[in-house]
């Protein structure tokens, strides 16, 4: 299981990486594994949208199972994945990369602060793999 | 597998039927009404008796073979309920004959009615949904109208537990409202500190399963519904899982508030291959006046000579038909038949058998396979589809193999709550060699997972068709004939 050690994590298995003022949020590599194969995912906020944290951002389906994908930080949409509801398969090859769903400016970084680092998330997925 | 679909067995000109000459005169459709190109399947009767028969062969059903699909309570359907559903009075009723002419069959609604209300613990009932979920739309619709009525309009919020069935959340929000998830505690109950934040002034209800997805009591039931009634909530009951309850508990006199009950679950009739199902709801007194309409009343009572005269009545503040008709006829009549032949004593058995049997699996499997939550279980229980020393073996795997022991598997990856879960409801119509079968086969596939786990990864191999695609068939649907 990869946990790169960059971002930051949140309980529902979203990640969050921060490269200036702009957030790009997906789902782990935890979470796709659990799923399985992936064969759907909506997006559910456009460029422009305030979004606040744990805003539902994305659905994600796979043979197993939905899941929602909730936004780990507040702020303004700036860009949506529109590659990836065609190739849902993505989430499960590149989950930290091709596979990211949300970008947002900011609008509170201290949220941040809240979240976990990769040391932290590897220990909840680790705590409920027992 | 070989079978054709009926599009390909077509032959041109090739008729099953051969109509006779009109008694009335012919007249044409207006035009922009009619088509000349409709490319049905041309077949005689041979033909679709033989492929339907042969696809129902090919097929796994209750009667042959076992089928421990959690929460789904697959009984057995005996087959005096299919006598009396043939009964000519009740097979050739129509539902716009005048009441006058269908008593037999309004007198049997109105006791599978009666019936129901007993064995919940509720003041009346709608038999009109057409299965489990329609129920749960059917019952928070009620629950909406009833605070619609007293003017709270503003309670918009439904708690719904992670341990709950999956049809719930999608039942409310189809029905408008905002659904909110309850985590479980690490007894498999509901997180009672979780529950108690969420109890305010927006709060509509509680979808509450009981027994839950893994099978467990909720042990702080009395406290769940007291939060939720103080907050002014109301509280719904997935009848699904009545099958544990019947005979020893009713849900309406532990304080639900509605609930449906299912026919095809509970009360033995046909689940799987269409049913039809039928999700009766029924609910406490003070949400009677909200009941879909028409349901079936007596409109003038009997005396010792004349039996009563049934009819059908509207309820006061009715959220108006669900259903077409009156719901799904033939269905009351083998659930009613299951009722009459067990009785009150009868219909305790089965619940206490249900429970002895997933108890009795569930000792005899729990050092093969891990079960998370270490207590007595209901009428299922939940294991982790996981061997030690196979690593690479997953939930999925093992069911695949237990179609090659001539088994259906149990439900597979629900609850997500627990890893890999493997959901196995024996129901009380088993005998104990068949459990003991079951327990033999699961053991074999351990074994073979840490000795051979490739058969487990390509299995089923003594099936008609091997491992689907489900990828495949999940993203490229294929839903008409070209």
């Amino acid at each position: 299981m990869k946990v790169p050690s960059d971002l930051k994590y949140t309980k529902n298995d979203e990640w969050v990486k921060v490269e200036g003022d702009v957030a790009i949020v997906g789902i782990t590599d935890y979470a796709q594994e659990q799923l399985s194969d992936v064969v759907f995912v909506e997006i559910l906020l456009s460029a422009g949208d305030e979004a606040s944290q744990g805003e539902s951002c994305a659905t994600v389906e796979s043979v197993k199972a939905a899941a929602d994908v909730y936004l780990p930080v507040s702020g303004t949409v700036t860009e949506t994945n529109e590659d990836l509801p065609d190739n849902p398969e993505m989430v499960n090859s590149d989950p930290y990369g091709e596979a990211w769903m949300v970008k947002l400016t900011l609008s509170d970084p201290a949220e941040l602060d809240g979240l976990m680092d990769a040391a932290a998330y590897e220990a909840y997925c680790q705590e409920r793999e027992h | 597998m070989s079978e054709p679909l009926l599009n390909e067995l077509s032959q041109v000109g090739r008729q099953g039927v051969r109509y006779p000459a009109p008694d009335v005169p012919l007249a044409d459709l207006p035009d922009g009404l009619t088509r000349h190109d409709l490319p049905l399947p041309e077949v005689s009767e041979i033909d679709v008796v033989r492929h339907f028969t042969r696809l129902s062969q090919l097929n796994h059903s209750i009667d042959t073979g076992f089928y421990p699909l959690g929460s789904c309570t697959m009984k057995y359907n005996p087959k005096i309920n299919e006598e009396t559903a043939r009964l000519p009075g009740f097979l050739w009723v129509h539902p716009l004959q005048p009441v006058e002419t269908v008593q037999g069959s309004l007198a049997l609604m109105y006791h599978l009615q009666e019936s129901i209300k007993e064995i919940g613990g509720f003041a009346a009932v709608t038999l009109q949904p057409a299965a489990g979920a329609h129920g749960e739309l059917t019952g928070v619709l009620i629950m909406r109208a009833y605070h619609a009525a007293n003017g709270h309009t503003e309670r918009k919020k439904i708690l719904i537990p992670d341990s709950a069935h999956g049809t719930n959340p999608a039942s409310s929000a189809m029905a408008g409202l905002q659904v909110v998830q309850l985590p479980s505690d690490a007894r498999g109950n509901i997180d009672l500190a979780a529950l108690e934040a969420e109890c305010d002034d927006t709060l509509l209800g509680l979808m509450l399963t009981n027994p839950n997805t893994l099978g467990l009591f909720d042990e702080h039931l009395e406290d769940i519904v007291r939060l939720v009634h103080d907050a002014g909530g109301l509280m719904y009951g997935d009848g699904a899982n009545m099958n544990a309850l019947l005979g020893i508990a009713r849900p309406g006199d532990l304080g639900i508030d509605v609930m449906h009950f299912n026919l095809h679950k509970t009360f033995s009739t046909p689940h799987g291959g269409g049913g039809p199902g039928s999700g009766p709801v029924a609910v406490s007194a003070a949400l009677a006046d909200f009941l879909p309409a028409p349901i079936v009343d007596i409109i003038e009572p009997g005396d010792e000579e004349l039996p009563p005269l049934y009819g059908f009545v509207t309820p006061k503040h009715s959220i108006g038909r669900v259903k077409a008709f009156h719901g799904h006829f033939g269905i009351f009549v083998r659930a009613y038949t299951y009722i009459l032949m067990h009785g009150a004593e009868g219909l305790r058995q089965v619940a206490e058998n249900a429970v002895l049997n997933a108890n009795y699996l569930m000792a005899k499997l729990k050092g093969t396979y891990p079960v998370p939550y270490e207590r007595p279980c209901m009428h299922e229980f939940v294991a982790e589809g996981q061997v030690e020393g196979a690593p690479d073996v997953r939930a999925l795997d093992i069911a695949k193999r237990l179609l090659d022991y001539g088994i259906h598997p149990p439900t597979n990856y629900f609850p997500l709550i627990v890893h890999e879960a493997l959901m196995i409801e024996p129901t009380e119509t088993e005998s104990k060699q068949m459990l003991d079968g079951f327990v033999v086969a699961l053991e074999q596939i351990a074994a073979e997972a840490r000795t051979n786990p490739e058969v487990l990864h390509t299995a089923p191999h003594n099936t008609p068709v091997g491992r689907l695609d489900e990828v495949k068939a999940a993203k490229e649907l294929i839903l008409t004939w070209e």
